[in-house]
């Protein structure tokens, strides 16, 4: 453990409107397992992808000294090329083929164009004895569990000859078994000496197995620490610890009566049906009152959301709905907005917005049925609407003709509001939503959500942002692995704390 | 409220300068079906010495043409919903036999055997809306299954061969022209035209004009920014002077065909859905973002079902007008007629990728291909493969035309 394979300096990256990295430095020794711990959003995975060359060299600023060349990538073949190999999150397996086609696949043990298949049946087998799995190399990926195909995805960076691995939360999705054979085989590589990254939630296993943490908090470097020095207090503090001064709106609430009440929500997962992702949640929500959801990645908190809209996610929902002290069934979106719920998506892109659509024809599409008499939509009522909704949101567009692709990512959530607002909501839950916009129009947001809620609507806040939530919310809950393992009103509420409510469950399994 | 900058129809026609209204953002992708429509028309006129506008040449246009724009108003709501239907020739082919049938052999009233047709087509549209929306097989499967199970069910109605003569009145819907009214006036040089035709005609125009006059006086009173006025009266004359050069042209030759005054009244129909319905609207969303419009809370099931019922109900009636047109049902009548609509409509600007079309730009889109059909048969190119070769040219180039367009939006961002 003595020399540095990897110096990143002064990186920066931008995406329209945000900052997702500013001046950030790593170093890595080679032969180390290294940690990156922050939130949701501090740019842990952005910092990877710059490594990696999916954000190839020209669209960042700062420089990537690997192995004492600064090196450009223009794609995620030149950083292979050079021994840096990414495991992502979601697999990039083709479930389909072979284990061994997937480990070699765009490096195919080939003579003259024609696959060997010997050859490359013979080196799959030998690459699964590394990784300590004893499946048959010509097994279809598909029939694997997902701690198997994650040993895959390591077998296929070892065929590149990899020297510095980068695990993007390679254990969220495991169990505990698969998750411990994992760490094992990482420490086994470092002893080869191959240099680990990990990008980690389970702060156990950080402390458990890495050599050195770095902490990044909205996009900056906050510190680079020897492991056996840190305490996982000390790794919470760094990942949450942040001013707070002036970013969140002044609001008294004016509590009333309870709107929503969720008893035993059990969800099941519709590709894995016997796993439940929401489990036996309670949960209540009141006029006037912002009320966050905090839990990290895989908690569930999207999959609770959408499966009280209108069963939009999961299978074999059971539990029971109390709308203003009456039972409500809402088994499609229809019948969940016509209740008086309302819910903005999380991913505003993929699920809340038409983007080749102008901003009216996006603010009218959730209560169509308000605009129109006998099928016909009235035209003007709704460009008049869309222009009030423009005036009071402050959507910053020429007119609301404008195509919604086209606005800033504060802009496009104001729509998606404006959107729901329009359907006059009793209940608004907002799957993160102030998610990869800029901080004076998170200002705006939240400002519009103290008035909703002044307006004496109930709101569920989904956010990752522990600050975000502490500052808007007036009571919240923590989720963890499908559970409620904690509700805490604002002013008992600390984000160490809540982050331990949030990590309860895997500490409480951790060996 | 504050009042967006309005331009007033009483403004002078000059173009605005600085307090200037509306942006006259000239949208390319939207007009550009249009301009390419011209420069077609343009050019085959100028190739044919002016035979491609004379009166009867016209008339032919759009006969020949009429079954595929009533297909083309079908399909592109089913490809603005991101779907496709390939069946659609092969339902043609079983309306026109399951209508001669009715008429010739069992003697049923024609207007009673149209509906019944019209039913069927409905009936076969339910089925592939069911495979396809609530099933969940992609439409070009099922379509394509569809293609070869209605061509079946044409054989199995008529053996190996055609039935006809057709009843007068549904030879006439396809062929025939409206009567004259009101008898023949004179245009001077131009000769005599039927009186009635001509009164259709003003009477389009003026309502063209009003509806336009009354969607601005809506839109000044809602406070809404307009075209400035000299843009107005162009959008207002242009079409005027198209409709009426075309309406003139045809009442020389004979009146107007039945078959124009019932694409005319599918034209208005299909428009108003799509700009104005609730249904419309859910076809776009649909097409647009699945997700983001099941999460709205449109029930995008049924939507792509009832567009495929109304495919069906469609491709009968294009079914009723070849088959009387031909006065002859025949096994392989509409072959390939999926192909032209197909074309017609992204010709006509709808996006492979859904969300994006008109009806007016698939008509023209259609026209577009029957001008090319048409021209290129008057200059001699009578085979098969030079028209095929141009018509392919243009599908592809005005398909490239909108991924690069979509590229730089993209881009400029």
């Amino acid at each position: 453990m003595s020399d540095t394979i990897l110096r990143m300096r002064g990186i920066t990256k931008t995406f329209p409107g945000v900052k997702a990295l500013q001046d950030v430095n790593l170093e890595v020794r080679r032969g180390e397992i290294h940690s990156i711990c922050g939130e949701n959003g501090a740019g842990k995975s952005t910092l990877m992808k710059v490594l990696s060359g999916v954000y190839p060299h020209g669209t960042y600023e700062g420089d990537i000294e690997y192995e004492g060349d600064i090196c450009r990538f223009s794609g995620i073949r030149d950083s292979e090329h050079r021994g840096i190999v990414i495991i992502h999150q979601e697999l990039a397996l083709a479930s389909n083929l072979s284990i061994a086609e997937n480990i070699f696949l765009g490096n195919e043990q080939a003579k003259r164009g024609w696959i060997d298949w010997n050859k490359t049946n013979a080196a799959a087998d030998a690459l699964l004895r590394r990784v300590g799995l004893s499946e048959r190399s010509v097994t279809p990926v598909i029939e694997l569990g997902v701690g198997k195909q994650q040993l895959v995805e390591i077998a296929k960076a070892l065929s590149k000859e990899v020297k510095l691995l980068i695990l993007d939360e390679p254990t969220a999705a495991l169990n505990d078994e698969d998750s411990a054979h994992l760490l094992d085989l990482l420490r086994g590589l470092r002893d080869e000496g191959i240099t680990c990254v990990i990008i980690s939630h389970k702060l156990n296993e950080v402390m458990g197995i890495s050599d050195r943490v770095t902490i990044l908090r909205d996009g900056k470097t906050i510190w680079t620490e020897e492991t056996a020095n840190l305490t996982e207090e000390k790794i919470i503090s760094g990942m949450v610890g942040r001013d707070m001064d002036h970013r969140y709106p002044e609001h008294t609430p004016t509590i009333g009566e309870e709107a929503l009440r969720i008893e035993d929500w059990t969800v099941y997962s519709p590709t894995q049906p016997d796993r439940a992702l929401v489990r036996n949640v309670n949960l209540t929500l009141r006029r006037g009152e912002i009320v966050g959801l905090a839990g990290l990645m895989g908690a569930g908190r999207t999959e609770l959301a959408m499966s009280v809209f209108g069963r939009s996610y999961g299978i074999n929902i059971s539990g029971r709905l109390i709308k203003d002290g009456k039972e409500i069934k809402a088994r499609s979106v229809r019948e969940a907005i016509d209740h008086g719920i309302a819910y903005a998506t999380e991913d505003r892109k993929r699920y809340g917005l038409n983007l080749i659509e102008d901003i009216k024809r996006n603010v009218s599409a959730a209560g169509l049925s308000k605009l129109a008499s006998g099928g016909w939509v009235d035209g003007n009522e709704e460009r008049r609407v869309a222009d009030e909704f423009r005036s009071s949101m402050n959507i910053k567009a020429p007119s609301v003709e404008s195509v919604v692709g086209k606005l800033s990512g504060g802009n496009q959530q104001k729509v998606v509001l404006s959107k729901w607002i329009f359907t006059d909501p009793d209940v608004l839950i907002l799957d993160e939503p102030t998610r990869g916009i800029d901080v004076g129009a998170k200002y705006e947001i939240y400002t519009i959500i103290n008035r909703l809620a002044d307006e004496g609507k109930a709101i569920l806040v989904i956010s990752s942002e522990l600050p975000e939530l502490l500052g808007i919310c007036d009571r919240i809950y923590t989720l963890s692995a499908g559970r409620i393992t904690g509700e805490v009103p604002r002013a008992e509420a600390t984000q160490e704390s809540l982050m331990t409510l949030m990590t309860k469950e895997v500490q409480e399994v951790a060996p | 409220m504050t009042a967006a900058p309005v331009q007033t129809g009483k403004g002078p026609a000059a173009p605005p300068a600085d307090k200037a209204p509306r942006k006259v953002n000239f949208d390319l992708k939207e007009s550009g079906i249009f301009i390419a429509f011209a420069i077609t028309i343009v050019v085959f006129t100028i190739l044919t010495e002016g035979v491609l506008l004379s009166p009867q040449n016209l008339s032919n246009i759009i006969v020949q043409q009429s079954y595929i724009l009533v297909l083309a108003i079908g399909m592109v709501l089913i490809i603005i919903a991101g779907h496709i239907d390939l069946s659609v020739g092969s339902v043609v082919a079983a309306a026109g036999a399951l209508a001669a049938v009715m008429m010739v052999d069992m003697n049923i009233p024609w207007p009673l055997a149209v509906l019944i047709t019209l039913v069927f087509g409905a009936v076969v549209g339910a089925w592939q809306g069911y495979w396809v929306a609530y099933f969940g097989i992609p439409a070009f499967i099922v379509t394509l299954a569809g293609m070869l199970l209605f061509r079946a069910v044409t054989y199995a109605i008529l053996g190996n061969q055609g039935i006809g003569p057709f009843p007068e009145a549904v030879r006439s819907l396809a062929n025939g022209f409206l009567p004259g009214f009101l008898g023949n006036v004179g245009l001077g040089t131009l000769g005599g035209a039927d009186l009635f035709s001509i009164i259709a005609g003003v009477v389009v125009v003026v309502a063209m004009a009003f509806v336009q006059y009354r969607t601005r006086a809506g839109r000044i009173r809602y406070n809404q920014a307009v075209d400035p006025a000299w843009l107005f009266l162009l959008k207002v004359i242009l079409p005027a002077v198209i409709v009426i050069f075309l309406v003139v042209q045809l009442a020389r030759f004979r009146n107007l065909p039945w078959v124009l005054v019932l694409l005319a009244v599918l034209v208005v129909g299909y428009t108003l859905v799509t700009n104005r319905a609730v249904f419309g609207r859910q076809i776009y969303a649909v097409g647009g973002n699945l997700q983001a419009a099941t999460l709205s809370g449109v029930k995008v099931k049924s939507v792509v079902f009832w567009l495929f019922v109304n495919m069906g109900v469609l491709s009968a009636l294009a079914g009723i007008i070849f088959a009387g047109r031909l006065n002859l049902a025949g096994p392989t009548a509409g072959n390939s007629f999926e192909l032209d609509a197909i074309a017609a409509a992204f010709i006509g600007g709808a996006a492979v990728q859904g969300g994006v079309g008109r009806v007016v730009g698939a008509i023209t889109g259609g026209l577009i291909m029957a001008v090319i059909n048409n021209g290129m048969g008057l200059m001699g190119a009578t085979k098969p493969q030079q028209v095929m070769l141009v018509k392919g040219l243009v599908l592809l180039a005005a398909v490239a035309f909108d991924v690069y367009s979509k590229r730089r939006a993209a881009g400029a961002k």
